[in-house]
């Protein structure tokens, strides 16, 4: 009896440890979210914090629109290229996903995504900073889409995986080349499935500095040549932080809040799509 | 008749194989003369002067080894436990909004994370654990004062935050895998819920939890800016956790935009490519072993 009791009280104490660590895996969650927003709140609250770009230490109405249009070029333009081939490659994936070529494919890209984001910086670096002699938002967009790559490979095809063989067969049987029924049939049905992706990718690149360090490098002043150094808000916060100056760190809480908010939203978003997708596989 | 398709839907997927074999080509390439200037010694040497050009990687190594080593030791332990806890049937609505809270822990940008670490984390570790822990065990050299904010403690701390997520959604999955009738057996035989946990479940699941914990250990190495803006920048190999250091990666980070000659940048692109390799390789082992086992309880 003493036994059984003592082993009772093992398991209970157990089970109460798992509970205790896993609440306290969220306080951190909890405590940056709350951080942010409580030292961030101040500084976004002027509306020129949206509208100006940086200004010296001193100057009142300091702003970081330049980061924000920064941070949307560089991302928007590695997507142009991830995305289509990202796409491509992860249907191909889930089409042929038999082949010994896909198999190597499949194991590159999970081995990519764990590449260090700072040795994607320093390959952009060498393959379009140095032939230019200049940093450009050209070479950081490089670096992100590499980044993004296999995210959107992945993701792309495990929606297309989602999709019921019943309706390949159907579109085959109907007479239809396979790449029409893989473009027009499988895709359209898969397509919140791969949105979810492209949408973690862009957030998960609109976070990310390392890459940006030599490659972007960074400009106070507003630009929107991809060929030339262009501000982001990573770069901002990382930056600033490191100042001594009150305001500058006010001013990387700020660009903080607005990149968490980002971050979050957009992958919120791509929760409450991807949802939608498992629902509407169920129903073909 | 040859599948057009096929073809070049296949020839568009070879960017993800191709990239990776480029990006190693090159970064071999740009630390070429350095890899010829130094030789193997490079990788064991405790130096770094730009003036002299006497460079060695050794204190960095340190760094990023002993950082991500104490991050996963932290991150190990709690993150099993939140796997074990997502993995357990019932209730699914409280456990799915807590997997997702930590999921969005994976999100925050690594930006986000240092400048809270720098501000908040780091002075509360000095006050409530570096100092009480020197004042009490300082005479053991590993954990010697004085304490410092930003120190290889900090940065392993918040170095733990990040590769939880990582850890525990894929042990979640290994350990949901098991197959129900091992669990349902030994709870029928008697055994208590820890009983089966302890000796059923993890057991079976060892390999993949393995897989998940080197997994996490190839993030936490390749982390760059988190870790910059805590460790300290100290190009040494300190005795003590709790003072500041370096790894390869916050070195590259704050030293290559200034680099100037050749064998300077080629030196810092070295050891970029000491991480890029040790951090692939790594995460091969990783994903190998997490879908063999994943296989393996399919079958």
């Amino acid at each position: 009896m003493n036994r059984t009791l003592w082993r009772r009280f093992k398991s209970n104490t157990a089970l109460t440890a798992i509970y205790a660590l896993t609440g306290l895996a969220l306080v951190p969650l909890g405590l940056v979210l709350w951080y942010t927003i409580l030292k961030g709140v101040p500084a976004v609250s002027h509306p020129e914090f949206f509208l100006n770009v940086e200004r010296p230490v001193g100057i009142p109405g300091s702003g970081i629109s330049h980061a924000i249009v920064g941070t949307a070029t560089m991302v928007g333009l590695a997507s142009l290229v991830a995305i289509p081939v990202g796409v491509i490659s992860g249907i191909y994936m889930a089409e042929y996903g038999h082949a010994r070529w896909a198999t190597w494919v499949r194991l590159s890209s999970d081995v990519l995504v764990g590449a260090p984001s700072i040795a994607l910086g320093l390959f952009a670096y060498a393959v379009l900073v140095v032939p230019l002699h200049h940093y450009s938002a050209l070479s950081a967009s490089a670096a992100l889409s590499i980044l993004m790559l296999p995210v959107v490979i992945r993701t792309t095809e495990s929606a297309v995986g989602l999709i019921p063989g019943g309706l390949r067969e159907s579109g085959l049987a109907l007479g239809l080349p396979r790449w029409r029924v893989s473009l027009q049939l499988i895709l359209p049905a898969a397509a919140p499935g791969v949105i979810t992706g492209c949408l973690l990718a862009v957030a998960r690149a609109a976070g990310e500095t390392a890459p940006l360090l030599f490659t972007a490098f960074g400009n106070p002043l507003w630009s929107i040549d991809p060929t030339h150094a262009m501000s982001a808000l990573p770069l901002i916060v990382f930056r600033d932080a490191l100042t001594p100056y009150q305001e500058l760190q006010d001013q990387a809480w700020g660009a903080a809040l607005v990149l968490v908010s980002m971050v979050l939203v957009i992958n919120l978003a791509s929760r409450w799509v991807l949802r939608r997708q498992i629902r509407l596989a169920g129903q073909l | 008749m040859p599948d057009r398709y096929r073809t070049l839907t296949a020839f568009v997927s070879c960017a993800a194989p191709a990239a990776l074999i480029v990006i190693v080509l090159t970064l071999l390439q740009q630390a070429a003369p350095a890899i010829t200037h130094y030789g193997p010694a490079f990788l064991v040497r405790s130096a770094w002067n730009p003036v002299t050009l006497d460079f060695g990687a050794l204190p960095y190594i340190y760094g990023t080894v002993l950082t991500s080593a104490f991050a996963i030791a932290i991150a190990l332990p709690v993150g099993l436990a939140v796997s074990l806890f997502l993995a357990e049937p019932g209730a699914q609505g409280i456990r799915g909004a807590i997997g997702t809270g930590i999921e969005l822990l994976a999100a925050i940008p690594s930006v986000v994370y240092g400048i809270w670490a720098l501000y908040v984390l780091a002075p509360f570790s000095l006050h409530n654990l570096e100092t009480p822990v020197t004042q009490h065990l300082g005479f053991i050299g590993f954990v010697s004062g004085p304490p410092r904010q930003t120190s290889f403690f900090t940065a392993s701390l918040v170095l733990a935050i990040m590769v939880l997520p990582t850890l525990s959604a894929v042990s979640r999955d290994v350990i949901r895998a098991v197959p129900r009738g091992l669990r349902e057996s030994s709870l029928a035989l008697g055994a208590t819920w820890w009983e089966t946990t302890w000796r059923v479940v993890l057991p079976t699941a060892r390999a993949g939890i393995f897989g998940a914990t080197i997994l996490a250990l190839g993030r936490a190495l390749g982390e760059t800016i988190a870790v910059t803006m805590v460790i300290g920048n100290r190009d040494d190999i300190p005795r003590s956790i709790f003072s500041p250091g370096y790894t390869l990666a916050s070195k590259i980070a704050n030293e290559f935009s200034e680099a100037t000659g050749s064998l300077y940048p080629s030196a810092l692109v070295e050891l970029g490519l000491v991480l890029i390799l040790v951090t692939l390789t790594v995460n091969l082992i990783a994903l190998l072993l997490v879908r063999s086992t994943q296989a393996r309880m399919a079958a």
